[in-house]
Formats: C-alpha cells, structure tokens, sequence
C-alpha cells in the first residue's frame, strides 16, 4: 500500500504526457520557475542536457568553469533573489565538486537544488566508470538528498526538493538521478508540494512566548538586539525596523545578517562577532536584555559562551527548534517565522527610547573610530587601506550596490565598511568560511538581479581559488564589477601568525600573477591603482563600465583588521589594536 | 546534576528511508558519541519505522541530539527516555557444544534458572536464545564462557515506553 507523505497542489499544471525522465526534469525545473541554472556537463547527466538544449529558449544555463563555481553561482542567485537557487553537475567527479558549494549552503541557509547524473541503476555500487557515493558523500551536508532511479519519481522528488529547500530554515537538497531513468519514458504531470508529513517547515509563534518576549523587552532598561540572517530570510526587515524603532533598542547585527536594516539607521550599532564593532561588542556583555533575532550564535559571533552575556536575560527568535539553547541557553524562545513573531510582538512593546543606554553605543563607537575607523577610511600613510577602497566605492554608489565578498581580512573590511541601502545586500560565506565563493557567487548575483550594481571584493587569495569563473562572466557577458585587494598575502592567516605564531610566516605569501593580463586575456576591461590619488577614478571608471570590470588595489601588505576577539577569549575582550 | 550522565534510550519514528541511518548515525559520530546500541524496525504505525538508539549521555546533551535528529526532514519525532520510563530488552543467542548438555548436568540447571530458550539441537552444538536485561545476559554469558562458547551474538536492545508517544495523533493531523 502506498502512504501518502507528500501533499501536493490540487491541480496538476499540465495534463499527463509521456516523456522521458530528462525531459521531466526540466519540466519540472520550469513549473517552479526556475529560469536560470547553473553547471557543466558530462556523461551521466548528457541526456538532461539534450533536454535543456531543446528549452533553451525558456531556461538558462550557464556554463561555469567548475562545478564548485556553479554551487556558488547558484547561491549567490538564491542569496540575492531570495529564490532557490539551482545547480547542475554529472556523476563523480562533476558530483564532488559541487560539495564545498552545498556545505556552503547548508551552514549559511542558503535554498539550493543540486541535481546530478549518476551511472545507470544497473551499475550502481560496481565502481562504474565516474561512479561514486554522493548521495553519501553529502548527506551530513544537505538538509535532504535523495536518489532516483526510476523516472516515475521525478515528478513527486522534484516538487519535494524544491519545496524542503525554501521552507523553514532554507538549505541545499541534491537529487541524484541515474541514467537510465533520466532515459526512461513515463506518463508526466506535476503538482507542486505543499507538505512532507515528517517535515514541519515552521511553527505559528506561541503568543504566550510572545508575551513574555514582549514584558521582558518592556522591562528592560538596557536591551539590546543582535539580528542575523533569519530576518532577511523571513522577509521581515519592515518588522524588525519597526520593532527596533517602536522600542528604542540599539541594534547589531552578525554577517549574514547585514544589510537587513540600513547602515545609516540611527539604531543600527553595527556589527558583533571577532572582526565586529566594538560597542555592541563590549555592551553585550552589560545589557539586561539580549534579543537574537534569527541568528545562531556562531562562535565567531560569541567568543567564550562561558562569559557570554551571562548578566542578560535572553529571548531567541529562532525557527530552527534546534537552535534553541544550543550554544546560548534562552530565557525566552519564540519559535516560528521571524515576519509572524515580530510583527505579533510590535504592539506589545512599549514605546521607549533608552537614550542614557544608546549613548554608551555612541561613546564607544567615538573610541573605535579615532583608534581603528579613522585610520582604516581616511588614513594618512602612504600605503593604501582595504577600507579606504571600501569607502571609495560607498561614495560612488551611495550605498546602493550588492557587496560580493570572499573569505578573509578584505571580507571583514567589507563587512565592517560596506554601506548598505537595501536588504540582500550582503552576500558573502560566512559559516563555512569558503575562499573562492565570491567570484562565482557575484555572477549569480548579478544574474538575478540585474538591475543592481553588484561589486565582489576579493584577495588576491581567494581570487585565486576560483579565477577560471572569469571564463564565465566573459562567455555570458556579466556585468560583475571585481575588486581585488591585493596585500600579496593570505592576510587573514598572516595576520593570525603575527598575533599568535610570533610572526612565522608559514606559507600564507603570495607571489601573484598579473591580474589585470588575466582579466584582459578574458577581454574584461582591467585596471590597477598602486596608489592613492588614483583610486577614485578607478572606481568610477569601474562603476560606469557597462560591462564587467576588473580592478585590482595593491593595498599595505602586512595592515591587519581590528577590532578583533582572539579566540577563547570574551567579547568584552576585544581588541583595538 | 547537569553533568550526570545517564543511560538514555532513543526512540525515533521515521519514514522508511534508505539513507535515513547514515544520516542519523553522522549526528553521532560527528560528535563522538558512542552508539552503545542501534535497532530499527517497523513500528505499530504502517508504513512508519522505528529506531532504537541507546547512549550515555548528559541530558542537556541529549536534548541537543534529540533536537539535531529531529531536525532531519523524514524524521517524524524522536523521544528519549531513562530506563525507568521504558520497558526493555536485548535478545542473545549462544551457540554451545552438544556434549557439554548431556556431560555437565550444571548446564541444564542454568538453561533453566536462566529462562533461556533451546532453539535447536543437533549432534554437534545446540543454540539457545535468551531475553532480558543486560545483565541477565551477562550473567548467562559469565556462566557459558567456563563452558566453552562457540558463537555468541546479543542484539540491540529494544524497548517500549510506560508513556504514550502521540505519534498515530500526529499523523492524523496531517492526513
């Protein structure tokens, strides 16, 4: 007897026709609205490329030069876009390569399918010729994956894929499909799934929890909110806005979730975590009420959890059931969709202003800004700054462009500096940490949002790790601006011997290329700026390109990035210099 | 008392999924937690299996795992309880030297204090099977060895809680 887990829509968008199960594939990529996709061909998967041949003309894929490279593309589609974000690669090797890409998304939330070829069901489990596991190999990094071999199932996996992968808390699903079912002929109709019985995507917020949330905020005469990625992925910045400005409470924010609230609101205080602002640092560890608005607190996020607010009471936003008192323990936990809990909390809250306690943000930021900001975005040495190229671009596009960031120093600078308009505008690894994600990601960026300026700021490491996606962005004519900061470093790294390995440089100099000769043999328009009063031009060069635009910045080799929290140590720690 | 560790029994109610165990047991092994035991089932629900999982764990710990598998999308709930809460068993199997039922007149005394069950009997060996508690197993196990044991084999151990878990509820909700 077959049990009914999955409900499905009602109506069928098309009647039964008989087709093969590639071409279901794309039948159902289309019936979910996918109109880009990202990744490279090969023997198991040729059949579903025949098919995306045959619909070219409405869908679109883009060959990246790697498959790590189509992941990042996909996510940095599904990151700008809030859409799920669709990647395509072979068996084997094809298969492998997306996985850095899928652990990427997987740790920062990102909805993503991953559909890959495998070799015909008969040969499963023979060592066939680019044979392997990948339903295995990325089981502890997907939140579902599945293998098909039979084309019958497509429908009813696809619809279940692309479902999981954008309710609740979002992440990768890869689906698996043998060849011979992608070959195989079958009676198709698709219905888009609605539920999976053992799946609860979200919960509706408790008003009881709500309740108390909202007396605990009420009480408070020191509150303060650390935001992350939830909001965004909730679609609930017009709440959090009007939370944070009914209530009066300074508010920070971690990595992902920047851009959420923008940089020039009066309440936003900037960021937490090792790299982040020094007040909402060290006032963490005073406030009486600590509000985490879909965030995890991340290590990184937290330092030492034994000394970790430990003065505050706690209320959690969160969806994730999971994330409930794993790292942090709450005194409060609403659960639910972060746009339902907040905007039922926005009329419980009492209208305040906290002034005393957001001018102790204010006097804080004054230090941090004549220690390390001054210096960073105006600096008088002669060596040009990571953040000065930050502030150059801030200028030039009035904080409206989506910033592409890569792994490391310049990633932090970027994060710290970047001025930020609009929502979805920072995309950048932030759990996994993955060098190489920015070039690809901001090619996936740009696709989904063409009518954004999008800038990727990336070193001249991590430039490196994925510097064959320049074949893409030159084959598909995208309008990606590309800076790269080049200290001739793995900076972040050097910066950690310095500090921690009495300057032991192991390995982390770079004697690099000539990036803009590169840039050219890819016939991207390039620059290099070495010094200060050619900066400016550049840039604006850079932003009235039509195209994509290569620019590199020789910035000071040995500068590192302050304020920090050296590891194990407590976030009221922190160091300015 | 948050640093007691204690003997837990896991109770997860799954769709019946290949890949189901590899992703239940990662949540484990990514932690380095030993899976004192490990069976799986069908359950009273059709077409619904059942995992039973026993570690040694703190029960903050646990409350995080429970969270972690729970979170797994064909995972429909998972449970975990002390061995007060639950009734349990492990079954085991001895595999003997028929010489020694009809030469040591102590082995028939044990067989019979012990509950143990023949299963079979030829010229060669004979197997017995008994359920119990750990211990009881233990103690048999303790007794056969001086006899000389030619295979032994004790199963995971299975288990039924005092409570109700509402998983049929839960079900209909959905349906």
């Amino acid at each position: 007897m077959n049990i009914e887990t999955v409900k499905t829509t009602e109506t069928a968008t098309e009647n039964t026709v008989r087709i093969s199960g590639s071409e279901a594939i794309i039948k159902c990529l289309i019936a979910e609205g996918v109109e880009t996709l990202y990744g490279y061909p090969g023997g198991a998967i040729m059949p579903v490329y025949d098919e995306l041949y045959k619909y070219r003309d409405q869908i679109h894929h883009v060959l990246t030069r790697h498959e790590q490279g189509a992941a990042h593309a996909a996510q940095g589609y599904a990151r700008i876009s809030g859409k799920v974000g669709v990647a395509m690669a072979t068996s084997g090797p094809g298969a492998t390569n997306l996985i850095t890409g899928i652990a990427d998304a997987q740790i920062d939330s990102t909805p993503l399918v991953c559909v890959t070829g495998q070799v015909a069901s008969h040969l499963l489990g023979s060592d066939a010729f680019q044979e392997t596991d990948i339903v295995g190999i990325s089981t502890p990094v997907t939140k579902w994956n599945v293998q098909i071999t039979k084309a019958a199932d497509i429908p009813e996996v696809m619809a279940k894929a692309f479902y999981i992968a954008k309710s609740g808390r979002p992440g990768p699903v890869l689906v698996d499909i043998t060849k011979d079912a992608q070959f195989e002929e079958f009676d198709f109709s698709y219905k888009k799934c609605t539920s999976v019985r053992s799946y609860k995507a979200s919960c509706v917020p408790s008003s009881v929890s709500i309740q108390k949330a909202a007396d605990l905020i009420n009480s408070a005469k020191k509150p303060m909110i650390v935001w992350g990625q939830g909001v965004i992925l909730g679609k609930a910045e017009a709440e959090l806005k009007a939370v944070i400005e009914k209530a009066g409470i300074p508010s920070a924010w971690t990595i992902l979730g920047a851009s959420a609230i923008p940089t020039e609101h009066p309440l936003n205080i900037g960021m937490v975590g090792m790299h982040g602002n020094y007040a909402p640092n060290m006032l963490t560890n005073e406030c009486d009420v600590l509000i985490a608005i879909g965030m995890r607190f991340d290590d990184r996020v937290t330092g030492s959890l034994s000394t970790y607010a430990k003065q505050a009471k706690v209320i959690h936003f969160e969806i994730d059931p999971a994330e409930i008192d794993k790292n942090v323990k709450t005194d409060v936990a609403v659960l639910g969709d972060s746009k339902l809990s907040l905007a039922g909390l926005l009329p419980l809250l009492n209208e305040t202003t906290h002034a005393t306690w957001h001018q102790k943000f204010k006097d804080l930021y004054a230090i941090e800004f004549e220690k390390i900001i001054k210096d960073d975005l105006h600096p008088t040495k002669e060596g040009l700054t990571m953040g000065e190229v930050i502030n150059q671009i801030n200028l030039q596009t009035n904080g409206d462009a989506a910033i592409v960031s890569d792994v490391g120093q310049h990633q932090m600078i970027a994060c710290r500096y970047a001025k930020f308009n609009k929502s979805k505008s920072n995309i950048t690894s932030g759990g996994l940490g993955t060098m190489g994600f920015a070039l690809p990601a901001a090619i996936g960026a740009k696709m989904a949002a063409p009518d954004r300026d999008v800038v990727a700021i990336i070193g001249d490491g991590g430039f490196q790790m994925n510097i064959q996606e320049l074949g893409t962005i030159f084959q598909q004519k995208v309008p990606v601006k590309i800076v790269v900061l080049n200290n001739e470093f793995l900076g972040m790294v050097r910066q950690w011997q310095q500090l921690f390995f009495d300057k032991r440089y192991a390995s982390t100099e770079m004697t690099n290329p000539n990036f803009v000769a590169i840039a050219k043999g890819y016939y991207i328009d390039a620059k290099k700026v070495t010094k200060r009063e050619e900066l400016a031009d550049a840039v604006a060069e850079m932003m009235a390109c039509e195209g994509a635009y290569f620019l590199e910045v020789c910035v000071e080799k040995e500068d590192n990035v302050f304020p920090m929290i050296p590891t194990g140590a407590s976030v009221s720690e922190i160091r300015l210099s | 008392m948050e640093d007691t560790i204690n003997t837990y029994t896991i109770s997860i109610y799954t769709e019946n999924n290949i890949g189901l165990l590899n992703r239940i047991s990662a949540i484990f092994q990514r932690r380095h937690i030993n899976v004192e035991s490990l069976n799986t089932s069908i359950s009273e629900i059709e077409g619904v299996s059942r995992f039973t999982i026993v570690v040694n764990l703190t029960e903050e710990r646990m409350k995080k795992i429970i969270g972690q598998i729970e979170k797994q999308v064909e995972v429909i709930k998972a449970y975990y309880h002390t061995d007060e809460e639950t009734i349990y068993q492990e079954s085991c199997m001895f595999k003997l030297r028929s010489d020694l039922l009809f030469e040591e007149r102590e082995i028939q005394n044990i067989i019979k204090e012990s509950n143990a069950r023949i299963v079979t009997v030829n010229k060669e060996f004979f197997v017995l099977e008994k359920s119990g508690k750990r211990n009881e197993i233990e103690q048999l196990y303790r007794e056969f060895s001086a006899y000389g044991i030619m295979q032994f084999v004790r199963s995971g151990r299975i288990a039924v809680t005092k409570q109700e878990m509402k998983i049929s509820q839960m079900l209909v909700a959905f349906n």
